[in-house]
């Protein structure tokens, strides 16, 4: 077993009238230094590619000032002739969350925060512990169980994190156009542009979009330094995150962070256009379903009993 | 005199009027003051530490600004559909009835906007959803949709009412041509705010409770409960404050038309409730949330039922010519029905509908004193706007502040 999915830390009620005044002040003038900023600021789909690069440079300039490390941020395209897939077998997870730990430090996630006042852990991928006599049913799931050992008498685990669709409620809700699908089927967010309305999480039926409440918390020697501009890279407080399909390590040929981690063998992952690919074969020889068809997202994350 | 001069006259001696008053007038004002203080403090707050001081998570990820939004839409677009009624039952003084439900209009979308704005995670990029330098993502996005009505709708208030007050400050009478077509494109665009508001939540297919096509037209039956429940309070008020002759007529009339939107809300809700309790899909759940409580988590009961009670007692307070002639029943009436709608539009719509959450877990959301705080902010914002605003419009239609006369002389008192 590992790490434990924390639950939504309450709210803190610390002492309301501290720094008041000195923090006004402050917040007013960076307030509208920062608003002049963004007032002059693109999103990344508009830019050019010499404004896609100074943005790089820019932030791994501060991301290295910030954490004293070198961090590197790609903007690695999509490759022609791919469109990504994702397969798990539910027969072969046993519901041990060595994914989520591997998803959370591959993907730089805001850890648990000791001062628990700004505690905002984040997991992008949630396993739900549910009865084997109840089925696949949401109201019975449980995504806090915490046994000695899994997989439990009687249950079974259904991980869930973004479905990546080909018709993502998330993407049309969107006011200021801050996330999309990409050519090769993953769904991104701009953190430079989305202004944390959070109506995607509003609109998302697997609860796969993750806010940040508060300053993300990641040590410097957490770090993962090889981050996607659209994906692992540190993000801002009051932004929206999710999974990627580890998009800064698909995009170069490997499997994602979780399907490495996973133990049983339960994750499978590639190209859908590529006839000869794993999840290809899967998808014609086993009986595949998708969470929630009824809703017409169309996810590209197919479960399967192998 | 040129327009430009007189317009600068107009706001100096608005300014004037604003400032002197009554020692109860100060009082009120310094009241207002002190909430709008608060509310910038709790806000600051908010800033530093980022909206990890709400109640708000991912379970739960709009809540109390949000539901007050939604709620205060509804208050806007009903205030100025009072118009239609003036007009067919030729309501004297219909002029002062269109310049105070335009001047609430713009005072409670002042509050929507600015319960947006604390809603949001980065307000430093609001600049995002303007048109050209920003991207608003139309036709796709409806709080895209929304961000553009609202604007819309407060420019077209904000617009007739300062036409109207200037013309008559001048000692013109205002031309017909000009403000009836406004007044009545302000009819249909509030019907507009209130349903495009609907259908932020509505299109959202994984989100059951909403995803209802009563929805919009539930909406906009308990906007025409509330935004009349505030506009007989304020119109008994500034008939005894600032001695406008209001019909006693009228206002009995507004409580009947009131009678029958309750009416058609509680039968939206029944049915509602009919098809959810009959059908007896998962959906259900959200319902069960909210009236029952689910797996022992009641946070919402007491005011789901709250709010019903509130809502039938006064659909019957309003229904018997009685009770609803009588002033301690009338405002009583008022008073529930602001209750029964408040509960239902805000709170008791946005926290069922993600509770339980689409993986199935249940989030007990209870906002923190921190927004609260903020939102009692943004109330007293709303409560000065409307409070000086009327206080000058009453000043020029009473035709105490004129142009051609020497000084403004603020003697009413318009205590909001």
């Amino acid at each position: 077993m590992t790490e434990p999915l924390p639950r939504a830390p309450s709210p803190s009620r610390r002492d309301f009238f501290k720094k008041v005044g000195a923090g006004a002040a402050v917040a007013a003038t960076a307030g509208c230094q920062q608003a002049l900023e963004e007032f002059m600021k693109k999103s990344l789909r508009e830019m050019s590619r010499p404004e896609v690069k100074a943005l790089l440079e820019r932030l791994e300039k501060e991301y290295g000032e910030k954490f004293g490390r070198e961090v590197s941020v790609h903007a690695t395209p999509p490759r022609e002739g791919v469109l990504f897939g994702y397969g798990l077998d539910l027969s072969r997870c046993n519901g041990n969350r060595k994914c989520v730990t591997a998803c959370v430090k591959e993907n730089n996630q805001s850890r648990p925060n000791p001062d628990g006042d700004h505690n905002n852990p984040i997991q992008w991928i949630r396993v739900l512990e549910m009865e084997k006599d109840k089925g696949i049913s949401f109201e019975h799931a449980d995504p806090y169980y915490n046994p000695k050992e899994v997989p439990e008498e009687g249950k079974f685990y259904v991980p869930v994190q973004c479905q990546q669709c080909e018709n993502p409620p998330c993407v049309k809700v969107c006011p200021v156009g801050a996330t999309w699908a990409e050519r090769d089927g993953i769904v991104v967010i701009d953190y430079n542009w989305c202004i944390g309305c959070r109506c995607c999480m509003s609109a998302c039926p697997y609860g796969a979009r993750h806010f940040n409440w508060s300053d993300p918390y990641l040590p410097a020697d957490e770090l993962n330094p090889n981050t996607h501009v659209l994906g692992n890279r540190p993000r801002p407080r009051g932004v929206v995150e999710k999974c990627t399909f580890c998009i800064q390590r698909t995009r170069a040929g490997r499997y994602p962070a979780c399907l490495e981690a996973c133990p049983t063998g339960a994750r499978k992952f590639g190209n859908l256009l590529d006839p000869k690919s794993e999840i290809r074969r899967l998808l014609e020889e086993k009986r595949v379903f998708v969470l929630k068809e009824e809703l017409n997202t169309k996810p590209k994350f197919f479960y399967f009993y192998g | 005199m040129r327009l430009d001069r007189a317009f600068l006259r107009f706001t100096t001696g608005s300014a004037r009027i604003v400032l002197s008053g009554s020692g109860y007038y100060y009082a009120w004002v310094g009241l207002l003051l002190l909430l709008v203080s608060l509310g910038v403090v709790a806000y600051t707050r908010q800033i530093e530490n980022g909206l990890i001081v709400t109640a708000l998570r991912d379970e739960v990820s709009w809540g109390f600004y949000i539901g007050n939004f939604t709620f205060l839409v509804g208050v806007a677009a009903a205030a100025v559909v009072l118009v239609i009624p003036a007009y067919i039952y030729h309501w004297k003084p219909i002029k002062e009835i269109v310049i105070l439900g335009e001047l609430l209009a713009v005072a409670v979308l002042a509050m929507c906007m600015l319960f947006v704005l604390v809603d949001v995670g980065r307000p430093d990029r609001l600049t995002h959803i303007l048109p050209i330098v920003g991207s608003l993502n139309v036709p796709h996005s409806l709080l895209a949709w929304d961000v553009l009505v609202l604007n819309i709708y407060f420019l077209l208030n904000l617009g007739v009412v300062t036409y109207l007050l200037v013309s008559l400050f001048r000692g013109r009478t205002p031309n017909p041509y000009i403000f009836t077509p406004l007044v009545f494109f302000s009819i249909p665009m509030a019907v507009t705010i209130h349903s495009v508001t609907a259908f932020v939540y509505n299109g959202l297919p994984g989100r059951p409770f909403w995803n209802a096509s009563l929805l919009a037209p539930k909406f906009l039956a308990s906007a025409f409960c509330s935004g009349p429940a505030i506009m007989l309070i304020l119109l008994q008020i500034l008939r005894k404050t600032a001695r406008l002759d209001i019909k006693m007529e009228a206002i009995w009339k507004i409580a009947e038309l009131m009678a029958y939107a309750m009416f058609l809300n509680l039968f939206f809700l029944v049915a509602e409730v009919f098809k959810e309790v009959y059908s007896d899909t998962h959906h259900l759940q959200h319902m069960k949330y909210l009236y029952l409580g689910l797996d022992g988590k009641t946070a919402l009961v007491g005011w789901a039922w709250t709010s019903v009670a509130a809502s039938i007692a006064a659909f019957f307070l309003f229904l018997i010519p009685a009770t609803r002639r009588n002033l301690v029943t009338l405002n009583l009436g008022c008073v529930l029905i602001f209750l029964g709608v408040y509960i239902e539009k805000s709170i008791g719509l946005v926290v069922p509908g993600f509770t339980p959450s689409v993986l199935g877990e249940i989030y007990q959301y209870d906002p923190t004193m921190n927004e609260f705080l903020v939102g009692l902010g943004i109330f007293g914002v709303g409560a000065l706007l409307f409070t000086m605003m009327s206080r000058v419009a009453i000043n020029v239609a009473n035709g105490n502040f004129r142009l051609d006369a020497e000084a403004p002389r603020a003697d009413v008192d318009v205590p909001a």
